[in-house]
């Protein structure tokens, strides 16, 4: 029997590079298209809405902004019973303590994905609200998308070049182009704050 | 020394501090300071909310009819609340009328997130609050069938065998060490009083909202598109009618209608015999406990919400009421007019934000967001690791809006207590009712309890209302009315040079505003005026203390060290951010920091 995937792009778009998971997914359903038990899906910071999805799937491709002290734009790639540890690692941001939440609820009620794969960025810069993808994490966006082509080919799942399923994607207004380059002046919208939680850019 | 406050309450600070700060550095967070006199008394509140809010700059210059998919993105909870608020504020401005399927429509996805909101918040945000699953394990499963053919004979899962499969189920969760949701909770602390059968009840009936839930979620997917981010449209709603179709893709026909209507169905079930009887039973045991009531006794708002005809926001024609209460006078609803610069002004005196003009408060039409970082001079320890606040100074990311200069409590008990205070027939009947059932007097409301089960109430109306759209939306459409959006003013060559509009909701946890002002086609000012923000606002100019900070004034601590009774009152609220009093330690687990200076 086919298995069914879910591959899932999960962090908040508002906040530079806490929107690189949804930024992949944006980015591969651009390129690759999936038969139909391949399902693309911007997650956002949702936690239980996403459980509906998690119950169809036999495998799981999570693409996330993780923060492991790495150096920024570092990949890394983990698997199994180790996903849900390592996103309560150390935590970035409250969607992931949602997600590991939604993770073990899924456990619990008997329907997580047997098969988890997350493919996680070491994020150079969440401070700047209403900010894009910095350039050093951009340019994981590919490196990171053709490790979750060759997972999945070898668990079965092949994907042909050519535009895909985006109809689980952002609206059009906040996909990467549209949001970066709309983005106001930094005198017509203040960018500073205080030291901890919006720090003055360098 | 003992300070009074304009809103009544004495403010004490000499007792031991106790500061509970989940600081967390993305969504959206809180912490909470707390004097304890000696015998474990709140005597003095401080909320501070940790967050900057900078969506109002980033939607500069934007184009309005986009305004919604931002507004989706500010919160991980309530997507659909604030796109709906956007497309509201935008029409006001631009005076975009919508046909009457969009706004059945709009009502039935508006409801569904109020139901959807309620169920999960009872039974897996607020539920640990009251309830201990770790005691369940305990539980005789005979006996807690016998419980649960008491409380609600309807129900149909109710054998001992199931609850003894339930329990094995979470021994074994419980054994393999991945405690996991449950974890790290304050489960023998003397605040938890069910017996082991009616915690296994509860646990259950978590385990059953998590299955009910995934399904509720389906009616965003059907009439949105997708889920968890809905489309939402300027003029109406994104979803063509037509119901001779048969599975083209998006439009709406009666295979998707009818999958609509059972949905609607499951809930009124789960809420009649389960959510609802849970409560009850739940809230039996927790009788004495009637802390928490803070501002809800003296002062509610509520913008009203659910529109019976398309376009028609007078308060007589809204299913959620509209009003406010001051003073604690329950003959006066007055009328809200969220236009009036007099009535809704923001103040940031307490807040990290500066006015050109100090002191001043602003309506949201011509709010300013500009931040200013200070802390005040008896702050303990540095600028970067507070140990304690000085809410003398300036001390949240929360701005303090007022409503005629009173600091007001908003959300579903607010929702109710206008209601009950109008004689709204529905809320009434069933305020009136739950009372009856539990052998409690009116003041009881006024209570962290009162809070959790108005919103139970509020799932059961919900319910009904619903299912009153669907079959006036299926009405509409079998009378050959087939239009979902109005498109005559798409075009911003149709559109003034300059407009203002607000857009309101009652979003599951209160009053939601959102104010813009459009200019040349694009947007030149955008304010967003959230729950949270009225719930958690800090202290104004006069000292007037916010509605977390009074609901946890003269609430008795068991254990200090153990903020049971403080996330319990705080989670009552529904707080914008469902997780945000719980961080992550190195090691993954789930750990809210308690300190005691």
């Amino acid at each position: 029997m086919t298995q069914a995937a879910l591959v899932l792009g999960i962090g908040n778009v508002l906040w530079a590079d806490e929107g690189f998971g949804v930024r992949c997914v944006e980015t591969l359903a651009e390129k690759w298209a999936f038969g139909d038990n391949v399902r693309i899906l911007d997650g956002g910071t949702q936690g239980l809405y996403l459980l509906p999805f998690l119950e169809e799937a036999d495998i799981l491709v999570v693409f996330d902004a993780v923060d492991y002290g790495l150096e920024p734009g570092t990949l890394k790639i983990v698997e199994g019973d180790a996903v849900p540890r390592f996103m309560g690692a150390k935590k970035m941001s409250l969607h992931q303590t949602g997600f590991q939440d939604v993770i073990a609820t899924a456990q619990l009620m008997g329907y997580c994905p047997e098969t988890l794969i997350l493919i996680g960025c070491q994020p150079a810069e969440i401070e700047d609200y209403g900010g894009g993808l910095r350039e050093v994490v951009a340019a994981q966006i590919a490196p990171a998308i053709d490790i979750a082509l060759e997972k999945l080919r070898a668990l079965g799942i092949h994907a042909r070049p050519g535009r895909g399923d985006d109809r689980l994607l952002a609206d059009p207004a906040i996909l990467r182009q549209a949001y970066e380059e709309g983005r106001p002046s930094p005198e017509a919208a203040c960018r500073t704050g205080d030291d901890r939680f919006f720090p003055a850019a360098d | 020394m003992v300070v009074q406050t304009p809103n009544g309450f004495n403010l004490d600070t000499s007792g031991k501090r106790i500061v509970v700060d989940p600081v967390t550095r993305i969504e959206g967070h809180m912490r909470c300071e707390v004097n304890v006199d000696d015998e474990g008394y709140i005597r003095n509140a401080v909320s501070t909310g940790t967050m900057w809010r900078g969506l109002e700059v980033i939607l500069k210059g934007r184009d309005p009819r986009d305004a919604w998919a931002f507004t989706e993105r500010i919160c991980g909870v309530c997507t659909g609340t604030h796109a709906l608020t956007s497309v509201r504020a935008v029409e006001d401005a631009l005076g975009i009328t919508i046909p009457e399927n969009a706004n059945s429509i709009r009502n039935i996805m508006q409801l569904n997130l109020e139901i959807h909101d309620h169920i999960v918040h009872f039974y897996h945000l607020h539920a640990l609050d009251w309830v201990n699953p770790v005691n369940a394990l305990r539980a005789d499963p005979k006996a807690t069938s016998e419980l649960q053919q008491a409380v609600s004979p309807s129900h149909p899962l109710s054998s001992p065998g199931y609850f003894r499969d339930v329990q094995n189920r979470l021994k074994q969760f419980v054994e393999s060490g991945q405690l996991g949701l449950f974890k790290n909770g304050y489960w023998d602390n003397p605040a938890y009083l069910l017996p082991p059968e009616a915690d296994l009840m509860a646990t259950t009936h978590y385990l059953e909202a998590l299955d009910l839930q995934k399904e509720v979620v389906k009616i965003h997917t059907i009439f949105g598109g997708k889920n968890p981010h809905p489309n939402w449209l300027v003029g109406g709603v994104p979803c063509p009618i037509n119901v001779h179709s048969t599975g083209a893709v998006g439009a709406i026909n009666m295979e998707r209608l009818n999958h609509v209507s059972s949905i609607i169905d499951k809930c009124i079930e789960f809420n009649k015999n389960v959510y609802l009887p849970d409560v009850v039973a739940i809230g039996g045991f927790y009788k004495n406990w009637l802390y928490g009531g803070g501002l809800s006794s003296q002062s509610v708002l509520a913008y009203g919400d659910i529109p019976e005809n398309a376009n028609d926001f007078s308060p007589e024609q809204l299913h959620l009421p509209r009003g406010a209460i001051i003073n604690g006078d329950l003959t006066t609803v007055h009328d809200v007019d969220v236009r009036d610069p007099e009535q809704i002004q923001e103040f940031v005196d307490h807040s990290w934000y500066e006015y050109a003009e100090k002191g001043k408060g602003l309506h949201p039409w011509d709010g300013e967001t500009q931040a200013k970082f200070e802390l005040g001079p008896n702050l303990k320890g540095t600028r970067t690791n507070i140990e304690e606040i000085d809410e003398g100074a300036k001390y949240s990311w929360i701005k303090a809006p007022r409503w005629r200069g009173n600091a007001m409590e908003v959300g579903p008990l607010a929702r109710y207590i206008v209601g009950y205070a109008k004689g709204h027939e529905d809320i009434t009947e069933q305020v009136t009712g739950l009372l009856r059932t539990m052998d409690l007097p009116v003041e009881a409301l006024f209570s962290t309890l009162g809070r959790t089960a108005a919103r139970a109430l509020e799932a059961e109306y919900c319910g009904r209302l619903q299912k009153h759209f669907f079959d006036k939306l299926v009405t509409n459409i079998k009378n050959g009315d087939e239009s979902t959006a109005n498109v005559a003013k798409w075009d911003p060559k149709t559109w003034p040079k300059e407009a203002k509009g607000v857009g309101m909701t009652e979003a599951p946890r209160g009053a939601l505003g959102h104010w813009v002002r459009i200019k040349d086609g694009r947007i030149e000012n955008y304010q967003c005026v959230v729950p949270t923000t009225w719930n958690g606002s800090p202290r104004d100019s006069q000292g007037n203390i916010g509605a977390f900070e009074a609901s946890l004034m003269n609430t008795k601590m068991e254990r200090p060290e153990e903020p049971v009774e403080i996330l319990r009152t705080l989670h009552s609220f529904d707080p914008c951010l469902a997780c945000s009093t719980h961080v992550m330690s190195p090691d993954g687990d789930e750990l809210t920091t308690v300190k005691i200076r």
